[in-house]
């Protein structure tokens, strides 16, 4: 009866923290707003990243909290309604006074609270990785950008050792990521020499479960001579589909792997990965990479959470990256105010938990190394490939004709998130 | 490795057994050492060359290192064969078999390799098993010769041809065989014969071949210089190739009749609580997701109290669904629906309540990630013909079963006293009621049925969708189609309905993709119901009357 218990102290540290954040204790704590989806399709992803914020708060109120004051973490459910998150942000930051969110995950729950975060000068800690193309002086972008995933993953699809593909199936999701994804793509394989007609792009709806056609298609295009690979860019619950219909038609690895941008240790759980052993996934973390730190993470991540089958994934790196360079800034910068926060992020360095240093730029995007993982039969991955370094993190994209001129640099003289001089040079 | 408990003496009599060549065995214990290497082209050298040393411990240990079993010791990378049992490994050795006793995990890692590698040994594996005495794995040796195209089988090929008796096997053999020729071979004539040989051939592997080799370089010259073998080449895959387009087609229909087997399993309890009862019910989509749970649940059962007969799980999780969600749909109506007859706003807006309720308590019961539920053996993989067509056995054991659940339906509403009073309530409830019917109780009843039947979905659709909260949003949308396109309150019709918007689907999936597809057909049923309000098949119900 795991769930029932697990169930319980997760309703009681809930209830709690409402409980808590509705007592004025402003003076005492610093307060956290947590701004996950707890409902709705999303779920199934952001509820894993409300836990490990509530797990950072923990640990961090254990060493004594900031600047001695206790953490307090304010959990709010924007129920995977887009305009909801603009809603919740703004009681967050107005209502509830608080001096930082981590939160969203789908692009269109960031854009959606884009205007109200910058209106009422907020901080967000943005954990997941997603198309670039933005830079938000208010949001901290902890995730991969396209530079950081899209283009390594496809450097390696087209490598010695990645098999040289020649031919390139696009499957993504129809929305906002993987379009932008695969358009940044498209130009970059062009730039490779693959042209147009050795390239297929195909979207679906969210959730779309009957990929039988789209699988069939798939095996066709390969057939035509060239080593073909597939990029995948599906997200969320269309994932376990896809994967049962690759295993059952039997693509093997071998013959087509496909290399995702959003599957993880997560989305495998709900999966026999034995027929999948080989295909890939291109992210900044894995679980099965060893460290000292990531198997500290792991350890009380499985103490937190209270099950000792419960994985971990890129996002969640990315959150603690995110709240620990946080915490490192306010301890810096001495108060939680958050333009003197802003300006202490600027080089603050965290280890990452696959070793290395990641490192804020003044882009708001970090450093960080890439690593590309083949699915075990176990439903972890095994490192086949990584960057040498660290990568930096491209707000806006080379590949983009409009966007290779803009350049992101928040500290003076530039100060600007999306301009192709700085703001204040000519003076 | 003061840690295992080694089976000492186990261990030398084997040596003592075995090795009676001690040259080879040296050889081959250096080319098993020689696997731990840094590089994965390291790697497929050391499996080359212990392919040739021709040990008869080759195979087992190749296999090992293409499954993943085959680890180094950390502390002086001595490799093993390991097994995970637990939280331990058993270890044996690579070079004899013998039993090594158990160490831990952490002592141990894995010897990785990658997908290059990964089909450099499944060749090395085909050559290796082409003399195999099991016809099977000739058979499949045979095709991984054929992928690998290594021109060094070429002898080996023609030994296992000259001897081979199966048909299947030789088929195989030949097609491998004539791809080394027609990529390798200098002789214009065989590669010709090859070429012909290989038209006879349809399939996708071999169209791949054959368009690979009649590309054109950059100038729109031909790559393959020899014009009659061009010729020849360019022939045979214009053959497979209209082959191949002519089973398309019978596989495209496969999948269209194999999504309407899903859309009719999702619609076909809509049909009764929204077709025969006129309850227009929200929550029939978390019936089909509570379904799926409790096939969960019935397998998390089997996997910790019998797991060898886990094949038998889903037996017992389609009557357990069947009740379980039955009781729940029971609880409603009683709960909620019998209060609300004849309003059906308010009926929509509730049972949408009803929804939100139930998908928010299982998540708070089993967390908000997919559940794994496994596949039996027996609806893994596919029957997968030479001809590139694919029928997976869970869609067909899937097409099979919503036949099943549509004849059992239509036999109790036909042949029990059950069905009768169904019938006869939603028909004319006062004249039901004034026959000594006692029609609330069969109103629960028969919305119990519709949300068992949507249980039993349930089970069916864990088989090839995520079992999360979400599960039956998906396809609340796709039944009411079905439904009101087939025809309100007419089993027949959801069946109709639910295979040619399947079908047509399917068909038009190629063209348009799969979003324009959805729009396209929703634009349409909308166009048909201004035509036929009624949908395909109308029939008289309560529904109807009011």
């Amino acid at each position: 009866m795991k769930y029932t218990i697990r169930t319980l102290i997760g309703a009681g540290v809930l209830a709690t923290t409402t409980a808590l954040s509705g007592m004025a204790q402003a003076a005492e704590t610093i307060k956290i707003g947590v701004l996950h989806s707890l409902s709705g399709t999303m779920a199934i992803s952001e509820t894993t990243l409300k836990d490990t914020v509530l797990m950072m708060i923990e640990e961090q109120n254990k060493k004594g909290g900031l600047l001695g004051k206790q953490l307090e973490a304010v959990v709010v459910d924007p129920a995977s309604n887009w305009p909801l998150f603009a809603e919740k942000t703004r009681e967050l930051i107005s209502k509830n006074k608080v001096d930082v969110i981590f939160g969203a995950w789908t692009s269109v729950s960031r854009k959606s609270l884009l205007p109200v975060i910058e209106e009422l000068n907020g901080m967000l800690f943005y954990p997941v990785q997603y198309e670039g193309e933005e830079s938000s002086r208010n949001v901290f972008y902890t995730g991969a950008a396209p530079n950081q995933q899209a283009i390594p993953a496809v450097n390696y699809l087209l490598s010695e050792d990645g098999g040289k593909a020649e031919r390139i199936i696009l499957l993504g999701t129809d929305y906002v990521y993987p379009r932008t994804t695969n358009k940044i793509l498209r130009s970059y394989l062009n730039s490779k020499g693959i042209s147009d007609a050795d390239i297929m792009e195909n979207y679906t709806p969210f959730g779309h479960s009957d990929w039988q056609t789209i699988v069939a298609d798939v095996k066709k295009f390969a057939s035509q001579g060239k080593k073909t690979a597939v990029v995948s860019t599906i997200n969320g619950d269309a994932n376990v589909p896809f994967y049962k219909e690759l295993a059952n038609q039997g693509i093997k690895a071998e013959d087509i792997p496909v290399i995702a941008f959003s599957v993880g240790e997560e989305e495998l759980a709900g999966l026999d990965t034995g027929p999948l052993v080989g295909h890939l996934a291109a992210w900044n973390y894995f679980m099965s990479v060893e460290s000292p730190e990531n198997e500290k993470f792991i350890s009380t991540w499985k103490k937190f959470i209270k099950d000792d089958n419960r994985v971990t994934n890129d996002p969640m790196e990315a959150t603690y990256i995110g709240f620990k360079m946080w915490g490192q800034a306010v301890q810096q910068a001495g108060t939680t105010d958050v333009d003197a926060v802003r300006q202490a992020m600027y080089g603050q360095k965290v280890k990452n938990l696959t070793g290395g240093m990641a490192v804020m730029n003044t882009n708001h995007h970090l450093s960080k190394p890439v690593v590309i993982g083949e699915i075990q039969d176990d439903g972890q991955f095994d490192v086949v490939w990584e960057t040498d370094g660290v990568v930096k993190g491209d707000a806006w994209s080379d590949f983009i004709p409009q966007s290779a001129k803009l350049k992101s640099d928040w500290t003076y003289p530039w100060a600007c998130g999306n301009c192709s001089v700085a703001k204040y040079a000519a003076q | 490795m003061p840690k295992f408990k080694l089976h000492l003496a186990l261990i030398v009599t084997t040596f003592a057994v075995l090795f009676s060549s001690p040259a080879l065995a040296i050889d081959f214990a250096d080319g098993v050492q020689a696997l731990n290497a840094k590089s994965y082209s390291d790697k497929g050298r050391a499996a080359e060359a212990l392919a040739a040393t021709g040990h008869e411990r080759t195979v087992t240990v190749l296999t090992a290192l293409l499954n993943s079993e085959l680890f180094y010791q950390k502390s002086d990378g001595e490799v093993f064969i390991a097994k995970k049992s637990g939280k331990v490994y058993i270890l044996s050795s690579p070079l004899t078999g013998a039993d090594l006793g158990e160490t831990k995990k952490n002592a141990l890692k894995k010897i990785r390799i990658n997908n290059k590698l990964r089909g450099k040994l499944k060749g090395l594996l085909g050559g290796l098993t082409l003399m195999s005495a099991d016809a099977d794995q000739r058979f499949s040796a045979a095709d991984k010769v054929f992928k690998a195209s290594d021109p060094a089988m070429l002898g080996l090929l023609e030994r296992a041809l000259s001897r081979e008796e199966n048909e299947d096997v030789k088929s195989r053999l030949t097609r491998a065989h004539a791809a080394i020729v027609l990529e390798h071979s200098k002789d214009s004539s065989a590669r010709i014969a090859a070429a012909k040989t290989l038209a006879n051939f349809t399939n996708p592997d071999v169209a791949s071949l054959l368009g690979k080799l009649s590309f054109l370089d950059d100038n729109g010259h031909p790559i393959e210089k020899d014009a009659a073998v061009f010729a020849a080449i360019k022939d045979a895959h214009k053959t497979v190739e209209s082959q191949l387009s002519k089973w398309a087609v019978l596989g495209n229909l496969f999948q269209g009749v194999s999504l309407g087997s899903v859309l009719l399993l999702a619609a076909v309890g809509l049909a009764i609580t929204f077709g025969v009862m006129g309850v227009i019910n929200m929550a029939h989509g978390e019936m089909v997701m509570i379904g799926a749970y409790t096939t969960f649940i019935v397998q998390d059962l089997f996997r910790s109290h019998f797991p060898e007969a886990f094949d038998w799980s889903l037996a017992v999780a389609v009557p357990a669904a069947f009740l379980v969600t039955g009781a729940v749909g029971i609880a409603i109506e009683r709960g909620v629906i019998r209060f609300l007859y004849g309003r059906p706003l308010e009926t929509l807006l509730a049972t949408w309540g009803v929804s939100l309720v139930l998908q928010q308590m299982v998540r708070s019961i089993f967390g908000p990630t997919n559940q794994e539920v496994g596949n039996p053996s027996w609806m893994s993989g596919a029957i997968e013909t030479s001809t590139g067509l694919v029928l997976t056995y869970n869609r067909i054991w899937i097409i099979v079963f919503s036949l099943a659940v549509l004849a059992m339906l239509a036999v109790i509403a036909k042949k029990t006293m059950f069905g009768l009073q169904m019938r006869a309530v939603t028909q004319n409830r006062a004249m039901a009621s004034s026959m000594g019917i006692r029609s609330g109780w069969v109103d629960a009843l028969t919305f119990g049925l519709g949300s068992g039947v949507a249980g039993m979905a349930g089970v069916a659709l864990s088989q090839i969708d995520n079992v999360s909260p979400n599960l039956g949003q998906a396809y609340i949308i796709d039944s009411f189609m079905v439904v009101v396109f087939g025809g309100v309150g007419n089993l027949w019709g959801t069946l109709v309905g639910a295979f040619s918007l399947g079908i047509l689907n399917k068909f038009m999936e190629p063209y348009a993709g799969a979003v324009l597809a959805k729009i396209f057909i929703l634009v349409g049923i909308i166009l048909f119901i201004q035509k036929r309000p009624r949908g395909l098949f109308a029939l008289k119900g309560r529904a109807v009357e009011n």
